[in-house]
């Protein structure tokens, strides 16, 4: 696989095809491959198709996307680059790896961006785009030739494809079916299912007319023949048809439906990436669920008309990411206070400010638990996988309600965009919300009518006749009425408090990974469970030992973890977010500034709990965790 | 959206229950002496008792300030909630409870200041509530500042040396908007006129926005001291289809016909001449409420499950 192949007159020799004995076959248990382009040539669709078609045929999947910030970026710039990674596999695949090793790039300098990155294994081989050796343009052709000489330093496998010059036999734009033809390529390295990407390409166009969808298929032929005739090697990943039924989707999809299945019946939003992606999704299918999305005028309102759907009747949601969750913090304390129950989902991005808009990070989960003023308690939970983005809003339906308080809800942008097939749910029509309560109430009732053993009151709605009250973020009484005295107000704050000590009290102790005593724990939350898990894994293979932990709820954080803790020699969370290193210059155990779950677990339990984290704009890799173990473990003891 | 419930009372079995004005009652209001609100207070609880409005099915929502204390003071349903936020609030009870009836008080610094981007877009979305933006010209829960409809020059604790900018005009900005429904001006101090407009627009189909001139006695008695005293300062505009109070012309003797329907007439009408106008500046019911082009029709829980599955279906390996 490492034999350098660069064909350098593209007419007369082609590529890499070598004698008459067909293709050299590799048999890999999994693999990764990407497609990245500019903006606007598909290479996302290309990849979104792609790792569909592994799913469906058996494979593990995991996609992620390759996302600039901007519409449409200047073409041919290293950081230009859109597209798709996919990393599938014989068995599950829970995230997405370290390193790619096949991409079709269709230019050199988007496919320099990922080398920056250090996306590509030293041996990766590359499919690239060979038009711009010959382009009209002279400062092109010396881009091309400075580029491939940067790429030469590598060990890539480097195969030139004519894809323009292919592509204009079927179309007059290429720009608009290259990425058809590289599907067709990789269908037949990977040898997948045609019959299952034309389907896929049918789900993608189904919105255009059936003539874009027969180009499309045969620029994927056209693709399939030309890998055909003229690559040498075939790449074998071999599936397992799945005994229970799958589904495949990415996480705000998931997010989306889980709003469905959780009978919330609004979401009301205010456009931000990452997450309006599922807003668009319940914007094209919630109609004809009897739902409604809100596009509302700012972030502000939007989370205003969630409270006031919720408050006369039902629980609504609100969408949003990092900059809107900001905004929407003083309403959050609102509902809080009122005792509103609110559903609210933040894909988390990279921050402050507007900072990585499209990139993953997981920074938002203290101003989650924190971000309002005053004392103000309430739920926070992560999804760790696209599967939890779907069945988390159900969860956090029914905990807003019961408790009837906020329920924050993380994801991020690795689970938004990210696509993974995995067990069908089994939707449950008692998941679905009651008809409101319109009985009538005493009117010696008080509206907060707290049971002192757990803080929890009757829900109370508009329209039950003799209880009428005004709910009021002024302190307040049991009868909602304005109260500044010291006993009113400590009351209504211990009361609000005992409700999240009740919700603590039925939550079970997170399982362990691994060992349940030894040398390392690693505690993570959110969408880098996988990577923790197979760096974990790996590290165990080593002999080292090292176990693993994953928080879902973590505000009120679970029971258990001190005495957990207690067991291994040292604790450290992993996360995507930002940490000082404890071996930076400036860096002391006075001034360090620890990574969000860290300094959650340090004031819960005492422990003096160690964290690696990075801000990449990307997810972590499972070989950078491994690395990271290995170094805290060579570090000893800390608990 | 689906679903509202059933209470006994909606379900056919006749309500005799009558209500009298004790019956809305809330809280004794809390305002100072001379205060603007009281009389706006004893106009809405009359409204509600002519009207026979159900106190479980009526919402009072407000925001924060002086104003914004009058849902403690009817007895209903009410929501006093966030500085400017009143109206994203009304909005979602009315998307969830569309048979509710939500009556909206701000304030000036509520409405056209901290919430000015809701009252635009609440206007535009044309929900069916009746908005009162309670005008004193000052934040007063505050103690004395600037707000943006302090006339020119009018001192205060903020900017003690008069205020610097000319002042917002609220009746402009929301006949500029596009898709409002009803806009009217009243004062206070004129109880049958307050009462008739509040009428008006508690009846009219749409988004109603009224805005009430509102004395404060403490930061701006004499704003409208003059226009108190001498009733020539008010123009009162009359027409069949807006309102017409025959009992005030001998007070009010700046009478002007204004055919609530013409929209540019409406535009000249709110602009600053010096006079206070009050009336139906523009009302027109043929325009479209969000609630009807968003009503959906009910699903059952199991119509939602079976096509929940049929759209998983969709996702399946």
């Amino acid at each position: 696989m490492a034999t350098k192949t660069r064909a350098s007159s593209k007419k007369k020799k082609a590529p890499a095809k070598g004698g008459k004995q067909g293709p050299e076959i590799i048999r890999v248990p999994e693999t990764t491959v990407e497609i990245v382009s500019d903006s606007g040539e598909g290479a996302q669709k290309c990849g979104q198709i792609f790792g569909a078609v592994c799913a469906k045929m058996g494979n593990g999947a995991w996609t992620v996307e390759i996302i600039p910030a901007e519409i449409q970026p200047p073409p041919r710039t290293a950081t230009g680059g859109s597209g798709n990674r996919v990393r599938f596999g014989t068995e599950e695949v829970t995230n997405w790896g370290d390193a790619t090793n096949l991409v079709v790039a269709f230019n050199e300098q988007v496919l320099l961006g990922r080398v920056d990155l250090e996306a590509l294994a030293e041996d990766a081989i590359v499919l690239l785009e060979n038009q711009w050796a010959t382009h009209p343009d002279e400062d092109i052709r010396k881009q091309w030739e400075e580029g491939l000489k940067k790429l030469s330093e590598h060990d890539y496998r480097i195969i030139e494809v004519p894809m323009e010059e292919e592509c204009l036999k079927i179309v007059e734009d290429p720009r608009r079916g290259k990425n058809m033809f590289a599907l067709g390529m990789l269908a037949w390295i990977y040898d997948r299912d045609r019959e299952l990407i034309r389907g896929q390409i049918a789900h993608q166009f189904r919105k255009k007319s059936e003539e874009v969808y027969e180009r499309n298929v045969e620029l994927m032929e056209a693709g399939y023949a030309w890998a055909e005739k003229n690559l040498d090697f075939r790449i074998e990943v071999p599936t397992v048809p799945s005994d229970v039924p799958k589904v495949v989707m990415n996480g705000n999809e998931a997010v989306g439906m889980g709003v469905i299945a959780s009978g919330m019946e609004l979401c009301s939003m205010y456009p931000i990436t990452p997450a309006t992606a599922a807003s668009h999704y319940l914007g094209d299918v919630f109609q004809k669920f009897g739902g409604v999305v809100h596009q509302a005028e700012d972030e502000i309102a939007a989370v205003g008309v969630a409270i006031g759907a919720s408050y006369a009747g039902k629980v609504a949601c609100t969408i949003t990411s990092g900059p809107g969750l900001s905004l929407k913090q003083e309403f959050l304390g609102l509902a809080v206070m009122l005792e509103i129950p609110l559903v609210v989902v933040d894909v988390q991005r990279g921050g402050p400010s507007t900072g990585l808009p499209t990139k993953a990070e997981q920074s938002d989960l203290l101003t989650a638990c924190f971000g309002q003023h005053g004392d103000s308690p309430h739920v926070v939970m992560a999804a760790a996988t696209i599967e939890e983005c779907f069945h988390s809003i159900v969860t956090a339906r029914r905990i807003a309600e019961a408790f009837k308080t906020v329920v924050i809800v993380l994801t991020d942008a690795n689970l938004a965009t990210g696509v993974q097939p995995f067990p069908r749910p089994q939707v449950d029509a008692r998941w679905q919300q009651t008809p409101v309560n319109l009985a009538p109430v005493s009117p010696d009732k008080p509206p907060y009518d707290w049971d002192p053993r757990t803080g929890l009151t009757p829900r109370r709605v508009p329209g039950q006749p003799g209880g009428m009250f005004t709910a009021t973020g002024l302190a307040h009484n049991e009868w909602s009425k304005v109260a500044y005295d010291p006993e009113s107000h400590q009351r209504g704050c211990q009361m609000r408090s005992r409700k999240m000590a009740v919700l603590q009290s039925t939550l079970k102790t997170p399982e362990i990974r691994g060992d349940s005593s030894g040398e390392l724990l690693v505690v993570g939350w959110g969408s880098t469970k996988g990577a923790i898990e197979e760096a974990v894994d790996r590290a165990r293979a080593e002999g080292l030992s090292v176990s693993s932990c994953h928080i879902t709820i973590l505000s009120p954080l679970p029971p258990g973890l001190k005495e957990m803790f207690s067991r291994f020699d040292r604790v450290m969370t992993v996360e995507l977010n930002y940490s000082d290193e404890p071996d930076d210059p400036y860096i002391t155990e006075d001034n360090r500034r620890r990574a969000q779950l860290c300094r959650l677990l340090r004031e819960m339990t005492l422990v003096d709990v160690d964290c690696w984290s990075r801000v990449p704009g990307q997810p972590l890799r499972p070989g950078n965790i491994l690395k990271a173990i290995k170094q805290r473990l060579e570090m000893g003891a800390k608990v | 959206m689906t679903h509202y419930g059933c209470s006994l009372l909606s379900c056919g079995v006749i309500d005799e229950r009558h209500f009298e004005m004790e019956d809305y009652q809330g809280a004794i209001a809390r305002w100072c002496p001379g205060c603007g609100d009281h009389s706006i207070l004893t106009a809405v609880q009359r409204l509600l008792e002519e009207e026979q409005l159900k106190p479980e099915e009526t919402v009072f929502v407000s925001g924060i300030g002086c104003s914004s204390r009058f849902p403690h003071y009817v007895k209903t349903y009410g929501f006093h909630g966030l500085h400017g936020r009143a109206l994203p609030v009304a909005t979602g009870i009315k998307l969830e409870r569309p048979e509710l009836r939500v009556f909206v008080t701000m304030g000036d610094g509520d409405c056209c200041s901290i919430g000015a981007g809701h009252w635009i877009h609440a206007t535009r979305y044309n929900v069916d509530m009746v908005a009162m933006l309670l005008d004193n010209n000052m934040y007063g829960l505050t103690k004395g500042q600037t707000s943006p409809t302090t006339p020119e020059q009018f001192p205060s604790n903020t900017q003690p040396h008069g205020s610097y900018l000319r002042p917002l005009n609220p009746m402009s900005a929301t006949l500029g908007v596009t898709n409002a429904s009803f806009v009217a001006q009243t004062a206070e101090w004129i109880p049958q006129h307050l009462f008739e407009t509040m009428r008006a627009a508690y009846h009219h189909k749409g988004f109603s926005f009224i805005r009430i001139l509102q004395r404060c006695p403490v930061y701006t008695s004499s704003i409208y001291e003059a226009a108190v005293r001498s009733p020539d300062m008010i123009e009162m505009l009359i027409h069949d289809d807006g309102i017409h109070i025959p009992d005030l012309e001998e007070i009010y003797k700046n009478q002007v016909i204004h055919d609530p329907s013409n929209l540019g007439e409406a535009r000249r009408l709110a602009e600053p001449d010096g006079k206070f106008r009050i009336g139906i500046l523009y009302k027109n019911e043929s325009l479209p409420r969000y609630l009807e082009i968003r009503r959906l029709p009910a699903r059952t829980a199991e119509e939602r499950v079976k096509l929940l599955n049929e759209e998983l279906d969709r996702y399946a390996v």
